[in-house]
């Protein structure tokens, strides 16, 4: 059987021998209609047993695929006039968290996200995504800056998880994520996230405490890495494939959980496949959903953010 | 770690460490303090051999150094409560097996059998030095105290008893973090318990939260360090990140002080520490502070 990759190195082949028989068509007149058909027909039966075979596994691959569009790409295409403020005015700038304010048709907005780097360098400038407490601080700071001036906050989750160090440890990373998930909750104002990647635990969730919750459809979002998973349960951080087939962190799973509000399409292959098209449906879910969020007033709004985690849980009463 | 935090000067503890055959860094395993049902017990720290009765009768401190055992939530419960004051609520809630995680009942059940509790929490009302609180004590014998849907149910309902009855709220935190087996669920659980203890902050109400060996993970990204008060029992270990996991990523050996109380309360994200005999009087002070015993 074909690996993932292997399946779309063959479409990539398909597309090529496409547009060879297309330039030719054109300089010599040739008729290759059929052929084409037939190469096309091949491509979409490729594509729908990628669909059809893709496993938890694989969708982990894809959010961490180095191509996918990371948290900035995703402000500076749907968002204008977009404003970068920087830093926790405690300690630092952590450059695994951005933020500021924008505009998105007519509404002005306050933008957080968590910001994996492009490139090798600018991943090591990134940490690869994994905040700082001064990055949880400096997210907290901007979302109460955006409730003094009654914006709307949008947040984009992608983090394999909080940084695990001794400066974080030093600088208090158990208190900025518990400081966050607090204030979150009491926030007056809309605030939507997307899950466009690696939603990785605490460090995701300290962002995340939000009104609506959507993901993009390989992105992933548990209490820890699958590989976590494996080694803290079997001991064995090579069963991380296991450990995703039973963990529930794939949006589908998610959504019947009722942990988040909507799967947002992507291309086969992922994301980067279609940035255009990936981008342009999350713009529409971000204006729908201002458009009702902002409807509400402060404490139905509060109110009915705080029901939506307190019904988190599963148990019952023995006797 | 990022490379760029190599070529800072700012590691006043590093120390290189060999690896043996195991993979495993020297020194990492540290005897975990424990109370089996012989006669003698051997302190972990000191060495001395201590007559197990005594070491009950002196509050699970070591006769010689002082050593704090890890207790239970029945034991910290006669310590602190008043005697005869405490009222349990919630006793019997359960989990449930939400990721069909394989032989997490049988787990769950031998826990229960072994504690003789229902989960990693007890919660209810009792008084301290005739102060009435709503008070949780988490376990960490029960499967190490680790945060799942009940866990985290009993919290939040304790912070909304507290909320309603206007008391004061004293937690005991002791947890290895989230429940894996419980995926996320247990994750939830930190965004629950502390949206709770925003609604009660935010109507006036006092949480006091006690620091026990350990606090980690999930417990202290959410209620642990959300006190208003944060208290540390003396030597306990606290951190976000398990020292195992930070000690493998940066291949270094971490000085024993690393994520203890002493160490938060010297980089400002603890209140006060205090030694297992003078937390009693010391929570009856501070609840005094906040109001007269009625």
């Amino acid at each position: 059987m074909m690996t993932i990759k292997e399946k779309e190195q063959k479409i990539e082949e398909l597309n090529l021998k496409i547009s060879e028989l297309k330039l030719i068509e054109e300089n010599e007149g040739i008729d290759f209609q059929e052929q084409i058909e037939e190469l096309n027909d091949k491509i979409k039966e490729i594509e729908d047993l990628i669909v059809k075979e893709m496993t938890p596994w694989d969708r982990v691959l894809t959010s961490r695929e180095k191509k996918r569009p990371t948290a900035l790409e995703y402000i500076q295409e749907i968002f204008e006039d977009f404003v970068e403020l920087h830093g926790d005015r405690y300690f630092g700038d952590d450059k695994a968290i951005v933020g500021g304010i924008a505009r998105i048709d007519d509404f002005k907005v306050t933008v957080i996200g968590e910001q994996k780097g492009m490139n090798t360098k600018d991943n090591i400038y990134r940490n690869f995504g994994m905040p700082a407490p001064e990055g949880y601080r400096k997210a907290l700071r901007l979302m109460k800056q955006a409730e003094k001036f009654n914006r709307p906050i949008i947040t984009f989750i992608d983090t394999p998880g909080a940084f695990c160090g001794v400066s974080a440890e030093e600088r208090g990373q158990g208190e900025a994520i518990a400081r966050n998930l607090m204030e979150m909750a009491g926030l007056k104002v809309p605030v939507i996230s997307f899950i466009i990647g690696e939603g990785g635990s605490g460090g995701a969730l300290a962002v995340a405490v939000s009104d609506k919750i959507y993901m993009l459809e390989n992105s992933i979002y548990g209490v820890l890495s699958p590989e976590g998973f494996a080694s803290i349960l079997w001991k064995d951080g090579s069963r991380a494939q296991e450990a995703a087939d039973v963990m529930k962190i794939t949006a589908e799973d998610l959504a019947d959980l009722k942990i988040i509000d909507g799967i947002i399409k992507e291309p086969v292959g992922g994301a980067h496949k279609d940035f255009k098209k990936v981008s342009t449906s999350v713009k529409e879910i971000i204006l729908s959903e201002l458009e009702s969020l902002t409807k509400l007033n402060n404490s139905e709004l509060v109110n009915k953010r705080y029901e939506r985690f307190r019904a988190f849980g599963e148990f019952k009463i023995v006797e | 770690m990022p490379i760029g935090e190599l070529f800072r000067k700012n590691y006043k503890y590093i120390e290189l460490t060999k690896k043996n055959e195991a993979g495993k860094l020297e020194g990492e395993e540290k005897a975990v303090p424990s109370i089996p049902d012989d006669l003698l017990i051997k302190c972990p720290s000191c060495s001395e051999k201590l007559y197990k009765e005594a070491l009950a009768e002196n509050m699970y401190c070591c006769t010689a150094c002082g050593h704090h055992f890890r207790i239970n939530a029945k034991e910290r419960l006669q310590e602190i409560a008043d005697e005869g004051s405490f009222e349990e609520i919630d006793r019997t809630m359960v989990s449930v097996n939400t990721l069909d995680y394989p032989e997490y009942e049988k787990k769950i059940a031998s826990y229960q059998e072994k504690s003789g509790n229902y989960d990693g929490v007890v919660t209810g009302t009792c008084s301290i030095e005739g102060h009435k609180v709503v008070i949780g004590v988490m376990d960490s014998t029960f499967m190490m105290g680790s945060m799942g849907s009940v866990v985290g149910e009993k919290i939040t309902r304790a912070i909304e008893m507290a909320d309603a009855e206007k008391l004061p709220l004293v937690i005991f935190t002791a947890s290895g973090g989230a429940r894996m087996q419980e995926g996320i669920m247990s994750l939830m659980q930190m965004a629950k318990t502390s949206s709770a203890l925003k609604r009660f902050s935010d109507n006036g109400g006092l949480y006091i939260t006690v620091i026990t060996d350990p606090t980690t993970g999930g417990v202290t990204a959410s209620f642990a360090m959300l006190g208003d008060i944060i208290i540390g029992e003396k030597g306990a270990l606290i951190g976000f990140a398990g020292k195992r996991v930070i000690e493998q990523t940066i291949k270094q050996k971490l000085p024993d002080e690393f994520q203890t109380v002493e160490f938060l309360l010297e980089h400002g994200f603890i209140d006060a520490i205090a030694p297992r005999e003078e937390l009693k009087e010391l929570l009856a002070r501070i609840l005094s502070l906040h109001q007269e015993v009625q």
